[in-house]
């Protein structure tokens, strides 16, 4: 039994030239189905950190974006430089946006005239339902919904409501998600805003 | 002058019924009827809504899923079809709405890769099977490892061994 186990490879040693062959097909196939896993692996990779990545940092550049109101104007954040602006993300269906939809309101009367800009982004919603939602909060700054979720997907969010103030250079400055508990809380963050623009 | 009024009366009769028949057909077709719940999950059930993932949009619980609904009856109503409808979807909330992806961009992997892995397997197994089916080297009479200077070195040894040299 030893002795078979020992004379074995000197035999396997001497292939015919088809087997040969056959060796080097089977290495060309094996290649191609490694390159097919690693190329899965790195889509898979690529994907799951782009699914991964957490909020904005703060202090990089804002998205910038246009959008088209429910009114029809064109809003574009590239035309408002020079100005603070407050991206809010909402919808009809979502009870956590009422708690702040009326505080919002109120701190866009108490800043527009102050060099902020408001803008509500309508997520993942139908429109009669979010105007119905605007004409109860007696909502007046502009309001558009995200098309494609373009928007929503370049801010990263991951529900709404969720707010970003961008400075009047187009730095994120403040980003609150979920509610603001009261109007101080929004004046802070568009304060805190408006003094990194003033520095 | 009864005959008379008589088939006054029956005619007034028989034309007030084809009236009313013609107007309630007429009504009947002015208003298109009311989609079912089945012609609205039909269409939902290729939608899934971005809030709750992985959850078909005919089955999902939540109020934004309700409301699309509620917004694909109305379009259905509106004589809107299936790919119109699903089309709509699309431009308002995105390629992800969609159950089945569109052959677009890396998209094309989803559909490409599966039969190109199945067609890659199956050559594998047919390169397999082929060298289990090829003739074996057919073996010499002479004995094993005969020409093998070692081997023959050991069964010289084992012969002496065996003589008791």
């Amino acid at each position: 039994m030893v002795e078979e186990t020992a004379i074995e490879p000197t035999h396997d040693g001497e292939l015919k030239p088809d087997r040969i062959e056959a060796g080097r097909r089977f290495t060309w196939g094996t290649g191609a189905v490694w390159l097919l896993v690693l190329a899965f692996l790195l889509l898979l990779f690529f994907g799951l950190r782009r699914t991964q990545e957490g909020p904005i940092q703060m202090g990089s550049p804002a998205p910038q974006f246009s959008l088209t109101t429910f009114d029809g104007q064109v809003f574009d954040t590239t035309e408002m430089r020079g100005q603070v602006i407050l991206v809010n993300f909402w919808a009809s269906w979502c009870i956590p946006c009422e708690q702040e939809a009326a505080e919002l309101q109120q701190a866009y009367a108490n800043y527009k005239d102050r060099g902020v800009v408001f803008v509500g982004v309508n997520y993942v919603d139908t429109e009669p339902e979010a105007r119905d939602y605007m004409g109860r909060f007696e909502i007046a700054y502009p309001n558009g919904p995200d098309l494609g979720t373009r928007i929503s997907q370049a801010y990263r969010i991951r529900g709404v409501p969720e707010t970003y103030i961008m400075s009047a250079n187009g730095d994120l400055v403040e980003a609150k998600i979920g509610p603001y508990v009261s109007l101080d809380e929004i004046q802070a963050s568009l304060d805190r805003a408006l003094a990194a623009t003033a520095e | 002058m009864t005959g008379r009024r008589s088939l006054a009366l029956a005619c007034f009769g028989v034309t007030l019924a084809v009236a009313l028949t013609l107007g309630v057909s007429l009504t009947a077709e002015a208003q298109p009827p009311t989609p079912s719940d089945n012609q609205v999950n039909q269409v939902a059930s290729e939608l899934y809504c971005p809030v709750c993932e992985n959850v078909p949009l005919d089955v999902c619980p939540t109020q934004a899923c309700a409301q699309w609904r509620e917004l694909i009856r109305e379009k259905l109503a509106a004589g809107w079809s299936d790919a119109q409808i699903k089309q709509y979807f699309v431009t308002q909330y995105g390629d992800r709405v969609l159950a089945t992806p569109p052959a677009h961009g890396l998209n094309w992997l989803v559909y490409v890769l599966p039969p190109v892995a199945i067609l890659i397997g199956v050559g594998i197994l047919a390169g397999v099977l082929r060298s289990w089916r090829r003739e074996p080297v057919p073996m010499s009479d002479a004995p094993a490892g005969a020409e093998d200077p070692y081997v023959r070195q050991m069964e010289e040894e084992l012969q002496r061994r065996e003589r008791g040299d």
